[in-house]
């Protein structure tokens, strides 16, 4: 190590900090630079690969840890009051013990984060030194290092199977063509695979891959955390610049698969891999009961300077009053008084930390530990597992179960949330004639039986599928799936034992998890459909259809035998999976996909080799994709396009005689099966000359080759190249609804809940699929808005408003109102928020039953979801599937996201994870009911405990010249509130049973009469009842203590004792349904009271001065009176008004519901 | 806090990623089917009806009244006699008394107070004096002593704590019994004598022990130096309280009941709870069976009046009164006992109407139906 002075290395810092912040990144290979000292390194101002997510470190987490907890302004206020105790004008008895509650807590927190931050640490450290392979130039091998050695402009080799260490740019895999296929569960949860395609022509690859050859500079974007984009180029020395995006870019935490081996140039590393920045804090939502609660945690502090109020000016009155210097006026210690009006000051401070047990101290924490024991028992309610993805429901969020039972509220997604999302092909449309698929569930099996339909003469169909990303298509020695045994022949049963294990995930996980079509998202995938009518020149075997897939073959090296029976596909999305099997079905089988070729083996036999010349890709804007293929036997350039009807139509050739009625039929039997519920696609076809497309394809290269907008110019070339379409037809896939989903809306909308349903889908389809599960009935008056402009979208609003209003004012309609439902869509739903109609929009919705947003975009849906939470100051609930509901289930009080069919990043957003729409019923009926009125009756018991107890130190004072003096022991105050009071209502919280979940389920109307539990009411009305008892707990021992020689300590033990009494009764009362556990608590909590009391008072002598405890317990037990003294005044304190509430409440519960409801549970 | 679920969906789906395809056995996340788990615990579901709501009120009732009626009627067996001996009245035979007064005056004055017994007393009798108006219970006060003081501690009682400023120190030396409480401790002192018809003046012996608990007698108040025999030399060093009169260790002549274990001082310093309050002075022991501890007939109350009440306008009161199991005289919870048990059962006969006729309503409305 040289020395370098203070001022390089502060230069060198800047420098890094400046290289760090730059737009582009310019990295080259570390290999010329091995063993050279860090200050040498090239790419030393980049960070390594060792990650650190703890928050703490050892020696500061004391410091650190108070610093976080203190942010809690709860905490400061207490341990403010603690301080205060040490401010010896307040006289505090024993200013240590005041700090003992605070410190318990704050302990308690402490423990708890550093647990998790240990977890944290743990995992980091098996991170870090989790193996890999990095390139060694002194070796000429890839040596074994830790995953915390890589830095930026290493090599790092991955074998198949294993996590990438860090973003690679790939440069090299083992396969032929360049590709490597990567898993990215890990991060977003889908298990489909996905292809990288390596940088070619920057190392020598033949045969070996030599890293020292790489001599390019690579020129790399800011770290940035959307994971699917990536831009980036490498300029070699001469100069010659080659782009690369996010397909070369392999992400740290996916795993390789399929792919031998593969090594890639680091470009980001430790926390600037995408996948660490994707790692954002935990999202904190705040339940509706919490922000009602810290408003009742005002008043109760309101109160406590009211009483501090009182007892100051008591206070003042009394010393004003006293005729001369009594003895019991005891001076400071210069034996100087001092006067009323500063004692009554000093006074006000001493009632504060008199009466803080005002503010519930330990609110917070039970609160916490009751929601800890409300998810326990929601992620291990048997009926909301699934049996098939073996998942249970996921709890994101810790803090907001409660607010599952004050839902009003519910935006649902469409696809793959209500239905199914196993896509079935059932009907397609072929130059304007239409034919239909067999109604049978599966269309491989019932294609077979087609081959025999005479129809089949006439159907020279061939779908053409077209992937952009890939199909997978597995060429099976032998089916292992029962699905594909289905038709299977059986002399492929032998072979079934030398199915590799891979195979048979892929082929389960296709069964199971089909990717849903993402016509409305991003990134998707083309399917072409072409029909080759018998008349085309190409004459009957030539089949200008085309499959591109790609081919993968489970081992590398195999020559797989293809039998076309064999196959499996996967597909990203279940759309184009249903046509190629339907294609199948019809003998036009997929054989084979790689990036630059399609194999389509032909019903005679045949197979076709088309050339795949480019792939549009789907975006939003366009709602379409397109591939480029050189025809086999004519040699054309085709351009084959698939996407949503409406983008497809308006790009179609200058219609004119056969063409437009083909047109118009085919768009008569789109609207046909958007009626019967099908989602539908276009295809349609374009020859391009060979001029034409050497031209473009310039322009496309340049494009892809842009670093600055590189997307707006690829579109811009696929916009250029899809004009004057043919259109080839339409197909309709069936999506059918999930189990339950009726029902479950029923249930729901009994509730009193209202359900909107937000799709991509249009309105046809929407409206069919509403009337599939029961969100719109027969009867109902549909309101249908669609409209061009914002004049039309006001005088439609205004109208129907009126409308809506003379039928809910007409007497007549009482009660033969049809329900009103709305069916918008998404280019009127966009005027209809803006800002000047989006007051009538809502009034409108607040009118309607049900309604339908059909063809909104992902911010469209989060919009909607804003703006009705915002005017109507509802609760929200928005659940969805798909990564086009992330927006959504993050704008609504509580997202739920459905995990199975689409991946994983609407369950990564979302606040609860369910695997079937039907679980909804439960969760929300029986567990939001549940949850909301355990913790709001656990609230409320819990200010009306403290208001009640600190209330009789209140009383005291108007008997001790308000003073301050405790008549209870400092001890044992805060034992009451520690020990023997704080289990019953934390289990209170977690167990108790109102209604049973049967009547829950049966009778959905609780749901909506279970939410106004908690309000001003209930919560001034227990505050009255803890007054009530404290007056009765204080008065009438005082009566019977008066004028007799009881002192100050043995007059506060049977208080003590019956406020406990008083307590624990009061919430036995409350308590709906006894069991075990209640009965142990309970009588625990009373067995502890008189354990550690005695044990108190038995030993403590003159431990806790001034206070006097030491053998008064066994005193007051020896004598009558104070049993006597204790039944009375705990009967006439609960005889009070919460006896004749309670019996109301019961009579009300029965007299409304169901008695034999009642009595049968 | 995603940090730590990416890195451990490494460590869960560890299956996925390190045994690669097929490989690993999945552990099934169902959750038990367990009552407790599934919430279905067998619950006992109170529900308050009339069935349940009116027996629970005649219980009440019928169990309350009796013990009302039994505390009543003990409580009204137990005779008291209280005499008011302030002296704020120019006719109170203590008023020249409490008029020249002063903490510090040496000379004595008693005053001679003639009362009534109209009923005998048979059973022991305890006199108590009261005060009332005294808030012994004041914040600073009752923190006002050194309880390891009490408790004999060599080290406290030469170095009183802090609590018990301003009177901890005197002229620089400790006090002992150091503080407020101890400072202003009761000493006025009573004598009784019976006026025999026949004209002589009987003395009726008070008992002076036993009026302490008897765990502060023996465990919390200790004399320091708890082997010392000679009190006075345990007390070295330490001053007298402003007010007293006589220093700690010359509070009595019999040796158990001198110093920090004198039982007027023990029950002086256990502060009590109200303002109007009485504290024990003295027991007279029941001699036979035959005569009555207290004979109906004329006495005497001779009170060496030295307690000053003014300054917080108190009274000063001189109780005799006999004991039962239930202490002394209270008719409150006598009466409380009865007036719950009455209403309890009023309102369960209410009820009861209630229920009779409107259940006999409902019923007939279902027939109908």
């Amino acid at each position: 190590m040289t020395w370098r002075s203070p001022l390089a290395l502060l230069r060198d810092a800047l420098r890094g900090q400046r290289a760090r912040e730059k737009e582009l990144r310019n990295l080259v290979s570390n290999l010329p630079y091995e063993g050279l000292e860090k200050g040498k390194q090239p790419n030393r101002h980049f960070p390594g690969n060792a990650i650190k997510t703890t928050k703490y470190t050892l020696l500061l987490f004391i410091p650190m840890n108070l610093f976080e907890q203190f942010h809690r302004l709860a905490n400061i206020y207490f341990v403010g009051l603690a301080i205060l105790n040490f401010v010896p004008v307040v006289n505090a008895f024993q200013p240590e013990v005041a700090l003992i509650p605070i410190c318990i807590i704050m302990a308690l927190t402490a423990l708890k984060d550093a647990w998790e931050d240990f977890r944290r640490y743990q995992s980091d450290r098996k991170l870090n030194n989790t193996p890999c392979l990095i390139y060694s130039r002194k070796e000429k091998q890839f040596m074994e290092r830790r995953w915390k050695d890589v830095r930026v402009g290493d090599f790092v080799k991955v074998f198949c199977n294993e996590i990438v260490p860090a973003d690679l740019l790939l440069l090299h895999t083992s396969d032929p063509n360049g590709v490597c296929h990567i898993e990215t569960a890990n991060l977003d949860g889908e298990t489909n695979l996905k292809q990288r395609r390596a940088m070619s022509g920057l190392c020598i690859s033949d045969p070996e891959f030599k890293p020292e050859s790489f001599d390019s500079l690579v020129v790399c974007e800011r770290p940035n955390n959307n994971l699917n984009h990536f831009k980036c180029y490498a300029e070699k020395p001469d100069k010659e610049k080659v782009g690369a995006g996010i397909e070369s870019l392999l992400l740290r935490g996916c795993t390789v698969r399929n792919t031998d081996t593969a090594v890639g140039f680091v470009v980001y590393a430790g926390h600037e891999t995408k996948s660490m920045l994707n790692n954002n804090g935990p999202r904190y939502k705040r339940s509706k009961l919490e922000r009602k609660l810290n408003i009742d945690v005002i008043f109760c502090v309101i109160l406590l300077f009211a009483m501090c109020l009182v007892g100051s000016l008591g206070h003042f009155v009394w010393l004003q009053k006293q005729p001369g210097v009594p003895p019991y006026l005891v001076a400071d210690s210069n034996g100087h008084l001092d006067s009323p009006g500063l004692s009554a000051f000093y006074m006000f401070f001493t009632m504060i930390i008199l009466l803080q047990v005002l503010i519930p101290i330990s609110l917070y924490v039970s609160i916490e530990l009751v929601k800890i024991g409300q998810i326990f028992f929601i992620a291990n309610d048997i009926d909301l597992y699934d049996e098939e993805t073996d998942s249970r429901v996921q709890c994101k969020a810790l803090n907001i179960t409660e607010d599952l039972g004050q839902i009003e509220y519910i935006f649902s997604d469409k696809t793959g949330t209500l239905t199914e999302n196993k896509m079935v092909f059932r009907r397609c449309s072929i130059m304007g004639t239409e034919y239909a698929h067999k109604e049978n569930g599966n269309p491989l099996h019932c294609a077979i039986l087609f081959k025999q339909n005479e129809l089949m003469q006439h159907l020279s169909l061939l779908f053409i599928v077209i992937l952009h990303v890939f199909i997978y298509m597995h060429i099976q020695p032998a089916p292992v799936a029962v699905l594909i045994l289905d038709y299977n022949p059986p002399d492929t049963l032998p072979n079934l034992a030398k199915m590799s294990g891979s195979l048979r995930r892929f082929i389960t996980s296709w069964q199971r998890k089909p990717k849903r079509n993402r016509i409305f998202s991003e990134d998707s995938v083309i399917e072409e459909d072409h029909f080759n009518p018998p008349v085309k020149t190409e004459g009957s075997g030539a089949i200008s259809g085309l499959q591109t897939c790609s081919l993968h073959a489970p081992s590398q090296d195999g020559k797989p035998a293809t039998t076309s029976d064999n196959l499996s596909y996967e597909a990203e999305s279940p759309d184009e999976a249903a046509l190629v099997y339907a294609a199948k079905a019809y003998g036009f089988t997929l054989m084979g996909r790689t990036p630059n070729s399609v194999t389509v083996s032909l019903p005679s036999g045949k197979e076709l080799v088309f050339e795949v010349l480019d792939t549009l890709a789907f975006d939003s804007v366009r709602k379409r994709m397109s591939i480029l293929v050189r025809h086999p036997i004519t040699k054309e350039y085709v351009l084959y396009s698939k996407g949503a009807d409406y983008a497809i139509m308006e790009l179609l050739e200058h219609l004119c005689g056969k063409q437009k009625s083909i047109a118009a039929d085919t768009q008569r039997h789109l609207d046909c099966y958007a009626r019967e519920g099908l989602r539908t696609l276009c295809f349609t076809k374009k020859v391009v000359s060979e001029k034409e497309y050497e031209s473009w394809s310039v322009n496309r290269q340049r494009a892809l080759a842009a670093m600055e907008n590189r997307e707006e110019l690829t579109m811009d070339t696929a916009v250029q190249l899809e004009t004057n379409l043919s259109l080839l037809g339409a197909t309709g896939i069936e999506d059918r609804l999930q189990e339950g989903v009726p029902d479950t809306i029923v249930a729901l909308r009994e509730a009193g809940i209202q359900v909107w349903v937000l799709t991509g889908d249009k309105p046809e389809t929407a409206v069919n699929i509403g009337y599939a599960c029961r969100l719109l009935e027969e009867e109902d008056l549909v309101i249908n808005m669609s409209c061009k402009n914002t004049l039309a979208c006001t005088s439609i609003l205004d109208c129907a408003l009126e409308e809506v209003r003379r039928y809910s004012n007409d007497p007549r309609n009482v009660d033969t109102t049809p329900d009103i439902s709305l069916v918008i869509d998404g280019r009127t739903l966009t005027m209809a928020l803006s800002s000047d109609l989006q007051e009538r929009f809502v009034d409108l919705a607040k009118h309607c039953r049900t309604v339908l947003c059909c063809r909104v975009t992902p911010l469209q849906k989060s919009r909607v979801v804003k703006v009705v939470r915002e005017k109507l100051k509802v609760m929200t609930l928005a659940i969805g599937d798909g990564a086009n509901d992330v927006n959504m289930i993050q704008a609504a009080d509580i997202g739920i996201g459905i995990s199975g069919q689409e991946g994983m990043q609407a369950v990564m957003a979302s606040d609860f994870a369910i695997s079937h729409f039907k679980h909804l019923k439960k969760l929300l009926l029986v567990h939001g009911h549940w949850c909301y009125t355990r913790l709001a009756n656990m609230i409320i018991y819990f200010f009306y405990k403290n208001v009640a107890y600190v209330n009789l130190l209140f009383w005291y004072q108007f008997f001790c010249g308000f003073s301050g003096t405790a008549m209870i022991d400092y001890w044992l105050m805060i034992f009451f509130n520690l020990f023997f009071t704080s289990v019953p209502p934390i289990m209170f919280g977690i167990m108790d049973k109102d209604i049973s979940a049967e009547m829950l389920l049966g009778v959905p109307e609780l749901y909506r009469m279970g939410q106004g539990e908690y309000n001003f009411k209930t919560f001034w009305i227990s505050m009255l009842d803890a007054f009530y008892q404290s007056l009765v707990c204080f008065f009438i021992p005082y009566i019977a203590y008066r004028d007799s020689d009881i002192d100050v300590f043995t007059f506060g033990t049977p208080l003590n004792t019956i406020s406990l009494f008083t307590i624990l009764l009061h919430l036995s009362i409350e308590i709906k349904a006894w069991t075990v556990v209640h009965w142990v608590i309970i009588l625990g909590s009373v067995a502890i009271f008189f354990i550690v009391t005695l044990a108190y008072s038995g030993t403590c002598i003159t431990c806790n001065p001034p206070s006097n405890p030491y053998w008064i317990l066994q005193t007051q037990m020896a004598d009558p009176m104070f049993y006597l003294i204790c039944v009375i005044t705990t009967v006439v304190a609960l005889l009070g008004p919460r006896m004749t509430e309670g019996t109301k409440k019961q009579q009300h519960l029965r007299k409304n519901h169901f008695t034999p409801g009642i009595k049968s549970n | 806090m995603i940090g730590a679920m990416m890195a451990s969906s490494y460590n869960e789906d560890g299956h996925i990623t390190v045994s690669g395809p097929g490989g690993g056995t999945l552990r099934s996340k169902k959750p038990e089917n367990t009552a407790f788990k599934q919430q279905r615990l067998p619950a006992w579901q109170p529900i308050l009806t009339a069935g349940t709501v009116l027996p629970a009120f005649f219980i009440i009732g019928l169990i309350f009244i009796p013990i009302g009626i039994g505390l009543y009627v003990t409580s009204n067996n137990i005779k008291e006699f209280e005499i008011d001996y302030t002296g704020e009245d120019v006719s109170s035979p203590c008023f020249n008394c409490s008029q020249s007064f002063s903490w510090n005056s040496t000379r004595p004055c008693t005053c001679v107070i003639p009362f009534y017994l109209e009923q005998p007393y048979e059973s022991s009798v305890f006199m108590y004096y009261g005060l009332s108006n005294f808030y012994q219970n004041h914040r600073r006060y009752v923190k006002s002593r050194d309880d390891s003081q009490l408790n004999g501690d060599m080290e406290s009682l030469l170095k009183p704590s802090k609590e018990c400023e301003p009177y901890a120190m005197n002229e620089n030396k400790p006090i002992a019994p150091c503080g407020a409480i101890a400072n202003s401790m009761f000493n006025d002192t009573f004598e009784l004598f019976y006026n025999d018809p026949n004209g002589t003046k009987v003395q009726i012996p008070l008992s002076n022990t036993g009026i302490a608990w008897w765990t502060d007698k023996h465990v919390k108040f200790r004399n320091p130096g708890l082997n010392n025999p000679n009190l006075t030399a345990a007390f070295q060093g330490t001053t007298k309280p402003v007010n007293w009169r006589r220093p700690v260790y010359e509070l009595d002549s019999a040796p158990d009941n001198n110093g920090f274990i004198n039982e007027d001082f023990i029950v002086w310093m256990r502060t009590a709870a109200l303002p109007t309050f009485r504290k024990l002075y003295r027991i007279i022991n029941k001699t036979s069976n035959m005569v009555p501890t207290l004979p109906r007939g004329n006495y005497t109350l001779e009170v060496v009046y030295n307690y000053p009440v003014r300054s917080f306008d108190g009274r000063k009161r001189m109780i005799l009164s006999t004991i039962s199991w239930m202490g002394g005289k209270n008719p409150f919870l006598g009466i409380a006992y009865i007036t719950v048990g009455s209403v309890c059962f009023f309102l369960g006969v209410v009820l009861l109407i209630i229920h009779h006729k409107c259940g006999n309503r409902s019923n007939s409305a279902d027939i109908s139906n």
